[in-house]
């Protein structure tokens, strides 16, 4: 008999807010949450904006070792982690240790913490032999993201498979499909998953200011991404994360748990293409949702929102919208699309967890949370994206997508899985 | 349930560069640690590492990409391209869906990514090269290798220190599982530049001896750490099926069996190494009467090495199966040394031979094991078992079979 992954906890650490109904609100407002950027100096930096989480380490409860040992990111983590647990109502400490899994996506790690360290044992660049008497104890910590994976790890008490998934602004959906395949395969009956990301340092503003991908709207970052909209200018970095339990459906049955919906199916594909570039066609992202699509054994009509990518950039825009025509024929026009970075920014790694949490609520809610500052339509994206208002409707199925540097194109089929109300 | 072979092996060690003279010297225990050479040691305390020697990236790579990679994206690039050639892999063999590219990371490019930062910080925004968006950062080998090669299928990459590079493989066999032919997979990793050293100074894992032959000693009564080092293996693994369209393919060996666990941080539970053992076993259907050599993790840090011996003892027995580190001969390798390993145990039971552990002159008494010491065994490998571990509590095992 085949084992599916179905999700009964979630936790969220995003702009706009601290948890899973902070986050809800402004989606479904359709607020945005960018601004300036307030964590550093951005003065020097060509796109001085991002999606900032006001976020309180000391109260959200992390204890002072926690806050001086741990990398934001890795902070996210721990917070949204307790979140999802509680949510998902497992008693943690009484299941099999052994069969707690743990799968952890993010693209640039715990790259702040290692770039301030830099900063001091380089004296701000001056020596490239950076001086070992400055460097911090937890170091290594920062230069391997699995570290992220064992502070979740131990969160959630887990001696069951873990791992960091990078790949790039894929990993938070590569991440919760890499949990799915271990719950399938039976190597674990639940897995914690998601994405964190925390990458507002100069050195990652200043890897998408070269390559002029981000957006210079400095004067009105509040409404700088603008996906779909014939005015957009580029994307806006945002922090974030998305923490998921998943568990085997016959485990979360048992025990009566609530359930937001099932991972159907899940693809990634490579685009052998480009970096950093898109091919317009959208291809590879459309194998990925016709393979996801297959898995979940759900038709194209049976797609009843797509979660886009819509990272703000033209490129993106005209990729992601072929691929759902490509994929989904006529239907991609009867389908409300939505791109939720307009409101969070693009927090990199954790985004596609983020936006499964979204989509999972939306399931909860009957409402479809729109994009935010689309107001003048781009004629070569012509599908119904949700434009400023979320709508309501019922919905059964959803599928979203990410698309990131190296070429990753990732597609997830969610479904609702019947009788399965609280 | 799909078999995955082994078809193509691209190895950089710092012991040899490419499959045969890896191979040649580990089975004649050629040790690789010295002095660092590829940046100025003197001002750090530790001052030896394994590093690949005669790497001439313009030698292997087009023009085009020197720019716009770091070290360790080059290694893993000319390893994939040994990899497909040993296989016999031509375009066009495999539909461009059908092969799938899942490596692993610990560091990612950090060399390419100090000196950014360094460019960002002591001279200015304008002048950070428009390549660090990727070059440095984990993603980079799996996209590298993808647009090298044309592949367009699905693509991963595995963060678990050290353990990565098993668990690579196990990933790229649920790939085949799934329905692909054919993997590009393992781990290269390589970061022996200032800012990175500094980070493996703080792990608290390297040894503080600075004599080659003393510093990396697992199972020894005088272990005191490990060596860095840098390179790894990619390999090609496909299904039988896949290799049989390719007349004369050569299959070195079958992967049969993977798993991976996670240590608790209490301390009276036990740690997850044996665990991770007898899955893998479990899932090669196999005994552990059947396992001929086992590739160990040989963290070459006390307790460490305990856990692991202890690990070994309970599933075979004192010294009941032979037990090997041929890492001692190239330092730890990172995501690339758990790949690399199950690259020996397959090249092991290709050649009927298992490599020796160099320089370990005292192995503790109480551990028990059969260490494979000084001289390799030569002699019939049927299966092997490869123990890998990484730093923050991941364990990953892996068993091998020759084919049939």
């Amino acid at each position: 008999m085949s084992r599916r992954a179905v999700i009964t906890g979630v936790g969220v650490v995003a702009p706009g807010g601290i948890g899973t109904k902070a986050y809800w609100k402004l989606l479904s407002e359709g607020r945005t949450a960018t601004r300036n950027i307030t964590h550093f100096d951005a003065s020097p930096y060509r796109s001085r904006m991002a999606g900032e989480a006001d976020f309180d380490p000391v109260r959200e409860g992390l204890t002072p070792q926690e806050i001086r040992r741990l990398d934001r990111a890795a902070q996210f983590a721990v917070v949204a982690g307790r979140e999802a647990m509680s949510d998902s109502g497992i008693e943690f400490d009484q299941l099999d240790p052994g069969r707690i899994g743990v799968s952890l996506g993010t693209a640039v790690g715990c790259t702040t913490s290692l770039e301030r360290e830099f900063i001091v044992g380089s004296d701000r660049g001056k020596y490239w032999e950076v001086d070992q008497s400055y460097a911090v104890p937890h170091l290594y910590d920062y230069f391997t993201p699995s570290s992220m994976a064992t502070e979740l790890a131990w969160t959630v008490g887990a001696e069951g498979p873990v791992s960091v998934v990078s790949t790039g602004c894929t990993s938070g959906l590569d991440s919760v499909g890499y949990a799915a395949e271990l719950i399938m395969e039976g190597s674990a009956d639940v897995v914690v998953t998601g994405g964190t990301e925390a990458p507002l340092s100069p050195i990652t503003v200043v890897c998408f200011d070269v390559i002029r991908a981000s957006s210079t709207r400095n004067d009105d970052p509040t409404t700088a991404c603008r996906p779909f909209d014939k005015t957009r200018d580029g994307l806006v970095l945002g922090e974030g994360c998305a923490i998921i339990v998943l568990e085997e459906l016959e485990h979360a049955r048992a025990r009566g748990a609530h359930i937001y919906g099932e991972i159907g199916g899940f693809a990634s594909r490579c685009n052998a293409y480009h970096m950093t570039g898109l091919h317009p066609e959208g291809i590879e992202m459309s194998d990925a949702i016709n393979i996801a699509l297959k898995q979940a054994r759900a038709d194209a009509t049976d797609v009843g929102y797509i979660n886009a990518h819509g990272s703000g950039t033209k490129q993106n825009d005209l990729h992601e919208t072929a691929a759902f025509k490509r994929s989904l024929g006529a239907h991609a026009y009867k389908t409300p699309v939505s791109g939720f970075k307009s409101m969070i920014g693009h927090s990199l790694g954790a985004i596609g967890s983020l936006e499964i949490v979204g989509s999972l609520l939306a399931f909860e809610q009957d409402l479809i949370p729109p994009t935010a500052n689309l107001h003048e339509p781009d004629p070569e994206c012509d599908l119904d994206y949700t434009p400023l208002v979320a709508r309501e409707k019922k919905v059964n199925t959803v599928l979203t997508v990410g698309s990131g540097f190296g070429g990753f194109q990732s597609a997830m089929v969610l479904k609702k899985v019947e009788g399965a109300g609280r | 349930m799909t078999r995955a072979v082994v078809t193509g092996i691209g190895i950089a060690s710092p012991n040899g560069l490419g499959p045969t003279a890896y191979w040649r010297a580990t089975l004649h225990g050629e040790a690789a640690i010295r002095p660092i050479t590829r940046f100025d040691s003197a001002n750090y305390w530790a001052k030896i590492a394994g590093e690949v020697p005669g790497f001439e990236a313009g030698r292997h790579l087009q023009g085009r990409l020197l720019p716009q990679t770091d070290h360790m994206t080059r290694l893993t690039l000319v390893g994939t391209d040994w990899a497909l050639r040993g296989a016999g892999v031509q375009p066009n063999d495999i539909p461009d869906t059908d092969i799938a590219v899942i490596t692993a990371a610990t560091a990612g490019g950090y060399e390419f990514g100090q000196r950014e930062l360094q460019k960002l910080w002591h001279q200015g925004p304008e002048y950070v090269s428009a390549y660090q968006s990727f070059a440095w950062f984990y993603a980079v080998n799996t996209g590298q290798i993808s647009i090298r090669h044309g592949t367009r299928g699905p693509g991963a990459v595995v963060v678990s220190e050290q353990a990565g590079g098993i668990d690579s493989i196990g990933h790229a066999r649920r790939q085949l599982r799934k329905g692909v032919q054919l993997a590009l997979t393992g781990g290269m990793d390589s970061s022996l530049c200032p800012w990175a050293w500094v980070a493996h100074q703080a792990s608290g894992c390297l040894s503080r001896n600075n004599n080659p032959k003393r510093a990396y000693l697992p199972f020894d009564r005088d272990a005191s750490g490990y060596v860095a080092g840098e390179g790894g293996a990619i390999m090609v693994v496909e299904t039988p099926e896949s290799a049989a369209g390719r007349p004369g393919t050569r299959i070195y060996g079958e992967i049969v069996g993977y798993a991976s666990t996670f240590d608790s941080k209490m301390p009276s539970r036990e740690p997850g190494l044996k665990r991770a053992a007898e899955l893998a076993l479990r899932d090669a259907g196999m005994d552990a009467s059947e396992i001929d050599v086992v590739f160990a993790d040989a963290a070459g840090i006390p307790e460490l090495d305990k856990a692991e011996a202890d690990a070994i003892k309970a599933i075979f027995g004192p010294y009941g199966v032979p037990v090997t580190a041929p890492k001692t001969m190239t330092g730890r390798l990172f995501a690339g040394g758990g790949s690399l390993d199950v690259a020996s145990a397959i090249l092991s039971i290709y050649w009927s031979a298992i490599p020796p552990t160099i320089n370990v002159e005292n192995p503790v008494p109480e551990y028990e094991i059969d260490l494979v010491m000084n001289e390799a065994r030569h002699g019939k490998v049927k299966a092997a078992l490869v123990l890998g571990r990484g730093k923050g509590g991941f364990n990953s095992a892996m068993v091998v079979r020759e084919y049939r």
